[in-house]
């Protein structure tokens, strides 16, 4: 226990080249190609190695200009990628994204990942806003399962990697501003470790957690943003968070991921419907200038066609849109579905009898830690990559290159951050892990708030005032709100005196989130336009002069500061 | 409606008790959905594991439901008593925590 034992005692201690925190697929490409590059690597994760993160939970696709079902070239993904970002991607990112996606979707059809197949070649869907069928996928729901089970058997193939789970990262350890480790609480002990780490590479995923409804794994809270915060690093994008606008909302559907729907409403085209039971989408088509006319709309304004018809009391009953499959056959809904159509009658739903209820869930980060084209942040040794970087994306992200920039960013990041660790030296020192095993030292017990409750109230409060749609007043409250909780939960940690103690772990993400939460809802706040995911009801339609990144950072007196920076142009050395 | 959850709680050395709670809860929601609630109602001290919440993909929240292994994010909650208990052939952390991770993917051996 951190109180016991371990108190003026030297903590446990772990030394590596590279240090990946998270294992998602961002995390366990990184890790790959590090040790590829000849580093010795720590691939740690709160969670259990590959069950945590966004990954695992992605059905969906895979984009990359593969040109498998139609000629393509990664300068037309590029091209879509750039237009749904509204003008703020950072393109030299963007450009990585695309040239190297084809690569890294090779090397996993190599380890047999299971790329769905027609007539022997890689069937590749198209998906809202592509110009062309693009998007590759693992049949019946199983896209993100297959990516994550094919690292994951490479990692055990691998040399040189070792994989820890259950271990919290608290804090970048750093030396004269350089990052050299990090502070870890060991969840099964409850003991604090030190890692010393020639490069570290953040590859924590985006923080839907932080919101009510999300499609995103329970460790989603935005850690590596506020690790990255803290460490001096740069945030870029913050107030572009998406959400998915089909979420499932009712019946209660338990064993499925709430975002399952959209590839059957894709293939077979599923009527959204308003409680009129009339579809309401072409309604708002005409305000998309890209929209195909077919599967109409960008997930950016489904989210807005939805809320609206909601609040002017069309909504269904639990709150959403219907979302019916009722046109179709039984046969036809059993040739599409496949198993899954017995794992939702296991829930009570037949499609050929009953809509079912949808509604947006927060789902990806678009904004994340700033980082040059080699992912490297503004901390030398400090890397990031995955969902936890900003730029890539912009205002909005296209379907399908979520899954690509986690393995294009990863590899990437892995690389770099390994060449980084075998050319420095270690700059390990105790001292550099003092703050934090302080804070962990200091933890009390104490019986409230509960902080498991105050989670929860972030959750709603960051859903309800920080949500898709955002007024002036409302993020004036959420901000007054979050530093209120900030007061509640003040500078010492709360904890029960036990292993595996969820008052600690909720305290420790309460610090993070309720950072990550300002440094969401501040460049919201200035940010006088709507844009993309960011649409502010006082101030609708894009302009121009706004054109530009909002960067946070946190100054030495632990303020966040705000400025701003035309986007990246140019393109990286591939 | 109410379902009373027996949670089988304690670390290892100390004797093992069974605290009751009840939790409102819709018809269709899970054990894990109670499990959470109760975090936040009740006793925020009380350990399970859980990561995907809704999906069945992390397979971390498998536990002891009256009686038989199951997930908690599959198994629904029903009115009446519902027995919570860590997987009996796993070495205890706490509570309803085991230690399920592989050998090679843990901090420490463990015995």
């Amino acid at each position: 226990m951190i109180a016991q034992g371990n108190k003026g005692n030297a903590p446990a201690h772990i030394e590596t080249d590279v240090l990946v925190i998270g294992a998602g697929g961002a995390g366990m490409y990184a890790a790959l190609e590090a040790a590829r590059a000849g580093a010795a690597v720590v691939l740690a994760d709160r969670s259990l190695i590959g069950r945590g993160g966004a990954t695992v939970m992605a059905q969906m696709t895979v984009a990359a200009a593969l040109s498998e079902q139609t000629p393509d070239h990664w300068e037309h993904h590029l091209a879509d990628t750039l237009a749904a970002g509204r003008g703020l991607c950072d393109e030299r990112l963007a450009a990585l994204l695309c040239e190297d996606g084809p690569h890294r979707l090779r090397e996993m059809d190599g380890w047999k990942v299971g790329w769905a197949r027609e007539d022997g070649h890689i069937k590749q869907a198209q998906a809202p806003g592509h110009d062309r069928p693009r998007c590759a996928y693992v049949d019946f729901l199983s896209t993100g399962p297959a990516v994550s089970r094919t690292l994951r058997a490479q990692l055990n193939l691998a040399s040189g990697i070792r994989r820890i789970g259950e271990l919290v990262i608290v804090d970048v350890a750093l030396r004269d501003g350089v990052a050299c480790g990090a502070t870890a609480l060991h969840l099964p002990t409850g003991e604090a470790i030190t890692l010393a780490a020639k490069a570290i590479v953040i590859a924590t995923g985006g923080l839907t957690g932080l919101y009510r409804r999300n499609s995103a794994s329970s460790n989603m809270g935005g850690d590596g943003y506020a690790l990255a915060l803290r460490a001096g690093a740069e945030l870029v994008d913050m107030e572009f968070v998406q959400f998915f606008p089909i979420g499932h909302l009712a019946p209660r559907l338990v064993g499925m991921d709430p975002i399952m729907w959209d590839p059957f409403r894709y293939k077979l085209g599923g009527k959204l419907l308003n409680a009129e039971m009339r579809e309401f989408e072409q309604d708002y088509a005409t305000r998309d200038t890209r929209s195909d006319g077919r599967y109409v709309l960008t997930r950016d304004l489904a989210t807005y066609a939805i809320t609206k018809e909601v609040e002017a009391g069309r909504g269904s009953p639990a709150g959403g849109a219907y979302l019916s499959f009722r046109h179709l056959s039984e046969a036809e809904i059993r040739d599409a579905f496949g198993p899954v159509v017995d794992r939702l009658a296991a829930n009570g739903i037949d499609l050929t009898r009953r809509a079912i209820e949808v509604a947006p869930i927060a789902h990806y980060h678009m904004g994340g830690v700033r980082v040059d084209e080699t992912l490297r942040t503004a901390v030398p040794g400090l890397y990031a990559c995955g969902e936890a970087i900003g730029g890539a994306n912009g205002a909005n992200r296209l379907s399908g290159n979520a899954i690509t920039e986690a393995l294009v960013f990863g590899a990437r990041a892995g690389r770099n951050a390994a060449r980084h660790a075998l050319k420095n030296s270690p700059l390990w020192s105790p001292r550099a892990a003092y703050s934090t095993l302080d804070l962990l030292r200091g933890a009390k017990r104490r019986d409230a708030p509960n902080p498991a409750a105050l989670v929860r109230d972030l959750k709603a409060l960051m859903a309800d005032e920080v949500g898709p749609f955002r007024t002036e007043q409302k993020l004036q409250s959420a901000l007054e709100a979050i530093a209120r909780l900030k007061t509640d939960i003040g500078e010492t940690p709360f904890w029960s005196a036990t292993a595996f103690d969820p008052v600690l772990v909720d305290w420790l993400d309460l610090r993070n989130m309720l950072l990550v939460a300002q440094s969401v809802a501040v460049p919201a706040l200035a940010r006088i336009e709507s844009r993309g995911a960011h649409q502010r009801e006082d101030y609708p339609g894009l302009d121009e002069a706004w054109c530009v990144n909002q960067i946070v950072a946190l100054s030495p007196g632990n303020e966040l500061t705000l400025r701003r920076a035309a986007p990246s142009s140019g393109r990286a050395a591939a | 409606m109410k379902a009373t959850l027996a949670i089988q709680r304690g670390a290892p050395g100390e004797p093992a008790r069974v605290e009751s709670f009840e939790v409102t809860f819709e018809p269709g929601q899970s054990v894990l959905d109670g499990l959470r609630a109760l975090r936040c109602e009740a006793d925020p001290s009380l350990a399970f594991r859980f990561s995907c919440i809704n999906a069945n993909a992390c397979k971390e929240c498998m536990m002891l439901i009256d009686g038989k292994v199951d997930y908690a994010c599959t198994v629904r909650l029903k009115e009446g008593v519902t027995a919570l208990a860590p997987l009996p052939k796993k070495i205890l952390i706490r509570d309803l925590v085991t230690e399920i991770a592989p050998p090679d993917e843990r901090l420490l051996p463990r015995p």
